[in-house]
């Protein structure tokens, strides 16, 4: 009886001390992860030029998101040794297959919001409607996605929760209730203080990629991905065309010996320099 | 009815991205039959200047001294109540985008980031930027009162049109900042990727980072930004940061000159906006003399050093 109530207290001191250093047993962390055609993917268009054309698009998990991002939580997870990791997505059922990799990787849940993302802001609205209620301590986005190369959903998220932003964080530490994150700036780097709760956007050098194992594939199937319909949400910006860009004329060829040929070139003909 | 333009000063200085952003906003503000006005945050040197680019007012909001996208989107969004803009133009640089998605939230605007062209404001407000990383262009119709827009360096040149004005004051609430910054550490002298107009930039071809002096000699008499391919970077041969391409950089200079790298798709994507692309390569199957206007084939090892010499020559010539 009494050393388990010796324990018991023990426990509580532990705790009540790790609240203030680390949070005991409680970080919750949000990673929302988008869907992008893989890097090498031909990109065509269809409907008069006004849709893309998915037809024989392999999709991945865009890399920020995957790579930095999601490993980055998981990280932080496993050092505090509790907490709790979600990846979030809006995004249609056939994401379900990009959903489950985040899952592998070792997010423990999944949500995702059904429907097609139409604009950035409507995705980061639906995002922070489901933050709100749900109490989490950081949220992370890519830097951006390698499709529409956005940078914005992250912004966006923070200010419809009035939460602070940063963006392109480079390293990103937790000591208790406070975050020390570098972020790259123009040409140099910054180094910064944050208390939670936050929103922040992951850079290269935040974690190294990770590969699912078997055992993160077969766990994965298990874990909850849990299906949310979107709040109501007025789109204000649409894709109306797209083109390709113009061909490059085939390229000249300068005799290796003679380079002062291709400075002339820049020179008279390219008028670079 | 005006447009807005937050012209960035980080460390005080207004740089060279931000009077192409002006530039960019003055002519849609003369487009659209209206004003361009500019804001600058914290302490900004010659902030005045604006007005030759064509900007007909400038706000200085004094009294912050650090950036925090939650700060200046108040700031920003107070200005754009009292100066009644109904369009809002940023430059697409690291503080630029974390303020463009904010903005637009704030202000509940439809907002389009890295636009590489001037708006077509024939019916409608239409505006373009790349996607796919530069494998294709898209069209964006923005419906909303308000518009938010961030500018992709390098896309319009900054173009004098008025004179220098007088900054006035302008008086709005500044929140308590939430971030402690404790170290900002900045290479001085160099241009920053995004910003450079000449960039060379060198692969695994270099056999290991011990060979780097050929091509920091290139960029120093060309007065070039180095650049580096990806697996470069990983191998910690060169600081993560030179990395261009689809995850790492993206940019538009005027000349790119790729050295010892096969222009990968991943590769390409990061920087086939650039005006010119030199490659020279070894291997004449290398995809990246595709994308090329001038090719050398060749061994690197040779060819680098004779082009410096070249260089020199010139310089000497037109100097
Ligand atoms: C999801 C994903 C994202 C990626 N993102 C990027 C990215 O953002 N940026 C990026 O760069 N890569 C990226 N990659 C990697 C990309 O696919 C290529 O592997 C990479 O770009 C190759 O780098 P490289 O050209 O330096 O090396 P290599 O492909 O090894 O090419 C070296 C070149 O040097 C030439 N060479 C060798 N010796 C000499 C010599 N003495 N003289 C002249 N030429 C010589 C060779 O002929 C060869 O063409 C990505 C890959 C994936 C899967
Ligand atoms: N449909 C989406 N679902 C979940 N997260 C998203 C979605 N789109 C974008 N994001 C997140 O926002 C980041 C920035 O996206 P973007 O503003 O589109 O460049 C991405 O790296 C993701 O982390």
């Amino acid at each position: 009886m009494v050393s388990q109530l010796v324990f018991c207290l023990k426990i509580l001191y532990i705790c009540s001390d790790f609240s203030q250093n680390n949070k005991c047993l409680n970080m919750n962390l949000l990673v929302c992860v988008s869907k992008t055609p893989e890097t090498t993917a031909k990109i065509s268009f269809n409907d008069n030029d006004t849709a893309f054309n998915s037809d024989g698009v392999q999709y991945i998990m865009n890399p920020y998101d995957e790579w930095y991002a999601l490993v980055r939580a998981v990280e932080l997870k496993e050092k505090l040794g509790a907490g709790k990791v979600t990846i979030i997505n809006v995004g249609p059922a056939a994401n379900d297959t990009v959903i489950r990799k985040g899952l592998a990787i070792g997010a423990d849940e999944a949500v995702r919001i059904n429907m097609d993302p139409i604009s950035a802001l409507n995705t980061g609205f639906q995002i922070a409607e489901y933050a709100k209620a749900n109490n989490f301590d950081v949220i992370f986005t890519g830097k951006e996605t390698i499709d529409y190369n956005g940078a914005e959903v992250g912004a966006m998220i923070a200010e419809f929760m009035d939460l602070p932003y940063i963006s392109f964080g480079t390293k990103l530490e937790l000591n208790g209730n406070t975050a020390t994150i570098s972020r790259d700036i123009e040409g140099g780097e910054e180094v910064l203080d944050i208390a939670t709760p936050f929103v922040v956007s992951a850079a290269k050098g935040m974690a190294e990629q990770r590969i699912p194992n078997m055992r993160g594939i077969m766990m994965a199937k298990r874990k909850p991905l849990n299906v949310v319909e979107p709040a109501a949400f007025t789109d204000n910006v649409k894709v109306v065309n797209y083109t390709l860009p113009a061909a490059k004329s085939s390229v000249k060829l300068v005799d290796p010996e003679n380079m002062d040929e291709l400075v002339r070139l820049l020179h008279e003909e390219a008028k670079i320099i | 009815m005006s447009v807005l333009v937050f012209a960035e000063s980080p460390g005080g200085k207004i740089k060279k991205a931000v009077l192409e952003t002006v530039t960019y906003a003055a002519k849609t503000a003369a487009a659209l039959g209206t004003d361009c006005i500019a804001l600058t945050i914290g302490n900004t040197t010659d902030a005045g200047q604006l007005g030759k680019y064509g900007a007909s007012k400038v706000y200085n909001v004094a009294g912050v001294s650090h950036f925090d996208s939650q700060m200046f989107t108040s700031i920003i969004a107070e200005a754009v109540q009292k100066t009644g803009a109904d369009v809002v133009i940023l430059t697409h640089s690291s503080s630029g985008k974390s303020l463009t998605g904010r903005l637009a939230a704030r202000l509940n605007a439809g907002c389009v980031s890295g636009v590489n062209s001037l708006p077509d404001v024939s019916g409608g407000f239409k505006v373009k930027k790349n996607v796919f990383s530069g494998k294709a262009i898209a069209q964006y119709e923005i419906n909303s009162p308000v518009k938010v827009l961030s500018v992709m360096g390098n896309s319009i040149p900054p173009e004098e049109s008025g004179a220098a004005v007088e900054v006035e004051a302008m008086d709005t609430a500044i929140p308590a900042s939430s971030i402690t910054v404790k170290e900002v550490k900045t290479v001085d002298g160099v241009v920053p990727l995004p910003e450079a107009e000449l960039v060379v930039s060198a692969g695994r071809g270099m056999k290991g980072p011990e060979n780097w002096g050929i091509i920091e000699e290139l960029a120093n008499v060309l007065g070039a930004t180095t650049a580096s391919s990806r697996p470069v970077a990983d191998m910690g041969w060169r600081p993560h940061h030179e990395h261009v391409g689809q995850t790492g950089v993206a940019i538009r200079p005027n000349l790119y000159i790729a050295i010892g790298i096969s222009g990968a798709i991943q590769h390409l994507a990061g920087v086939n906006s650039s005006k010119v692309i030199v490659v020279i390569n070894k291997d004449p199957e290398a995809p990246f003399f595709k994308a090329a206007d001038y090719g050398v084939q060749g061994d690197l090892f040779d060819v680098v050093p004779r082009l410096i010499e070249s260089f020199k020559k010139y310089k000497a010539a037109n100097n």
